[in-house]
């Protein structure tokens, strides 16, 4: 009897989730079977997931149209390299801010946090211009410095600290013992335990990079140096038309790489969220 | 004596390690913060890039400018709007998926997920099937139901741009939720089943209370987040129809860049920056209150 009612109110627990579930799922799986449809399948009504003549015709041609492997290319090393220097700048930081004490520390902590304070909306309008004086407009630059220095930086800066603080200082006794110096102590021990921090940064900053819209669309303006989610929105034919089924498979393309690294690594994307100060 | 002691090198590398983030805040945020204020007293000639001072007029113009009751109406609307659902939305989940029940992880994944899909793409997506022969309204066809134009009408474009931000966002909000929830001691609610409450005053007598401090945080950081929405209103309506979905980001935008109106665009940065610091300013506090609440 009991039991029966259990499984009773499971099942109804599940069927309520699989509910709301669907306007998370739907729009994903959507992108992903319009993008395969032919162009007059994917307004036919009612509307649905399957087609009975799948054609990647639409992936090809999101090649063709627009410079889309360079674009590609150029959000993957932007990412990539953002990430990079973001993880070794706020481990530095992070690290002097957790163990190393040294005068105006507290009250430098501060002034870096302000960096979370001001939204990057705030200072584009000021950037833009430093940027155009300093000829930095139409590359790369102002994408990679201001994304890898600024707010997704502090954002690691601190996670990095909060982490550090923890860390028993035994261990960096023993490193001292041994003979290390403070980079030694910083690279050699404090570093390879920071593991599971770093990969919570190396997550949030890497989507902060790949998903970056407005810094794009104010700094560039030819296609062969555009990011991605800029490139998604270019895809019009010449008359101004939209041309629907090639960017949902570029959308696609954009999507599913990351997508799948994070069903793969969900544990530590959503611990990482959580660690992220956010609590 | 040695003149490199121990502590004199601690300190230099101190210096040393956090030069690098020091000196990117300085440049990227602090000193275009100071530009933003300088440029909102001086008024910019497109044509000839000079600039000249005058004052308060951008503030004046603020105080006149006949659009902006409709652009922070709209930005009222929509961080209202995003938030209310987001942190109703957002508890409701958590709370479905703290009971122990396989498929948990599935259900937790399926609701993160949007999170990590681009805005735009997302975005995109929404566009396409809310367009006035797109999916959702093929779905309302097919049951018989009305279908409007949503992007082509006020309320239902500032419905569409509200709906699609939260189903993206909220899962950043639910794993918040399930960590506070995990968090509420099991004896409470064993003690409440023994004097015999229902499961429903044990919700908000216990679970609300306990949780308060992280619906608050959440709520300010949701508004925040909400404040600085630009891909979702630019890719999904532009601001319109009309001013209509025109939040205060969106217009900074078009008046820096497309009106190139540089000084009435940093005032207008600088009001943004005004709402958002207030609402840190407030987190911050809550947080003091939140911390002394745990112990």
């Amino acid at each position: 009897m009991n039991s029966r009612a259990s499984f009773v109110r499971r099942a109804l627990l599940v069927t309520a989730l699989a509910v709301l579930a669907i306007p998370f799922a739907v729009p994903t799986l959507w992108m992903v079977a319009a993008s395969v449809k032919p162009l007059p399948e994917i307004f036919k009504s009612p509307p649905s997931l399957w087609t009975d003549h799948p054609t990647l015709a639409a992936y090809g041609e999101a090649f063709t149209f627009q410079p889309f492997a360079r674009q590609y290319v150029n959000s993957v090393y932007i990412a990539v390299l953002v990430t990079l220097i973001t993880l070794l700048v706020s481990s530095l930081a992070g690290y002097a801010f957790a163990r190393i004490r040294f005068p105006g520390a507290n009250a430098l902590f501060l002034v870096v946090l302000t960096g979370l304070l001001v939204p990057s909306e705030v200072t584009i309008v000021p950037l833009f211009q430093v940027f155009k004086r300093a000829g930095m407009i139409n590359t790369h630059w102002p994408l990679i410095l201001v994304t890898a220095l600024a707010a997704p930086c502090v954002l690691a800066t601190f996670i990095m600290r909060q982490f550090f603080i923890a860390l028993p200082m035994e261990l960096e006794e023993a490193g001292r013992l041994d003979g290390l110096g403070r980079p030694g102590i910083w690279w050699r021990i404090c570093l390879p335990l920071a593991r599971p921090a770093l990969s919570a940064v190396a997550i949030l900053t890497f989507l902060a990079s790949w998903n970056l819209y407005l810094e794009p669309t104010v700094y560039l303006t030819s296609p062969d140096l555009f990011t991605l989610p800029q490139a998604l929105t270019r895809f019009t034919d010449p008359y101004g038309g939209e041309m629907w089924n090639t960017q949902l498979a570029a959308a696609t393309m954009t999507v599913l790489p990351v997508l799948l690294v994070f069903v793969i690594a969900q544990r530590q994307f959503v611990e990482g969220l959580a660690h992220s100060g956010l609590k | 004596m040695r003149y490199w002691t121990t502590r004199r090198r601690d300190v230099l590398t101190g210096y040393l390690f956090i030069a690098p983030q020091l000196i990117g805040v300085v440049l990227f945020v602090l000193i275009p913060v100071g530009l933003a204020i300088w440029y909102s007293l001086n008024k910019w000639n497109v044509f000839t890039g000079k600039q000249v001072f005058v004052g308060a007029d951008h503030y004046a113009a603020l105080a006149a400018d006949p659009q902006l009751p409709s652009v922070l109406l709209a930005t009222v609307v929509f961080s209202g709007g995003v938030v209310v659902l987001n942190i109703t939305l957002g508890l409701l989940i958590a709370v479905l998926l703290n009971r122990r029940f396989r498929g948990a992880t599935f259900f937790r994944t399926l609701f993160f997920s949007p999170v990590v899909v681009s805005v735009v793409a997302w975005t995109l997506v929404w566009g396409f099937l809310l367009q006035d022969n797109g999916g959702i309204n093929g779905l309302l066809r097919a049951i018989g139901l009305a279908a409007p134009n949503w992007l082509q009408h006020g309320d239902t474009a500032m419905l569409s741009v509200v709906v699609s931000q939260v189903v993206r966002s909220v899962g950043v909000n639910m794993v918040l939720f399930l960590a506070a929830l995990q968090g509420v001691p099991s004896e409470l609610y064993e003690a409440a089943r023994i004097d015999g409450a229902r499961s429903r005053s044990m919700f908000t007598r216990i679970t609300l209370p306990l949780i308060s401090p992280t619906v608050l945080l959440t709520a300010i950081i949701t508004v925040v987040g909400a404040l600085q929405s630009f891909a979702q209103i630019a890719v999904l309506t532009g601001g319109g129809p009309g001013l209509s979905t025109t939040v205060l980001v969106y217009y900074v935008f078009q008046q820096a860049f497309e009106f190139n109106d540089i000084g009435y665009g940093s005032t207008l940065a600088l009001m943004l920056l005004s709402f958002v610091m207030v609402l840190t300013l407030l987190q911050w506090q809550l947080r003091r209150k939140w911390v002394f609440h745990e112990q």
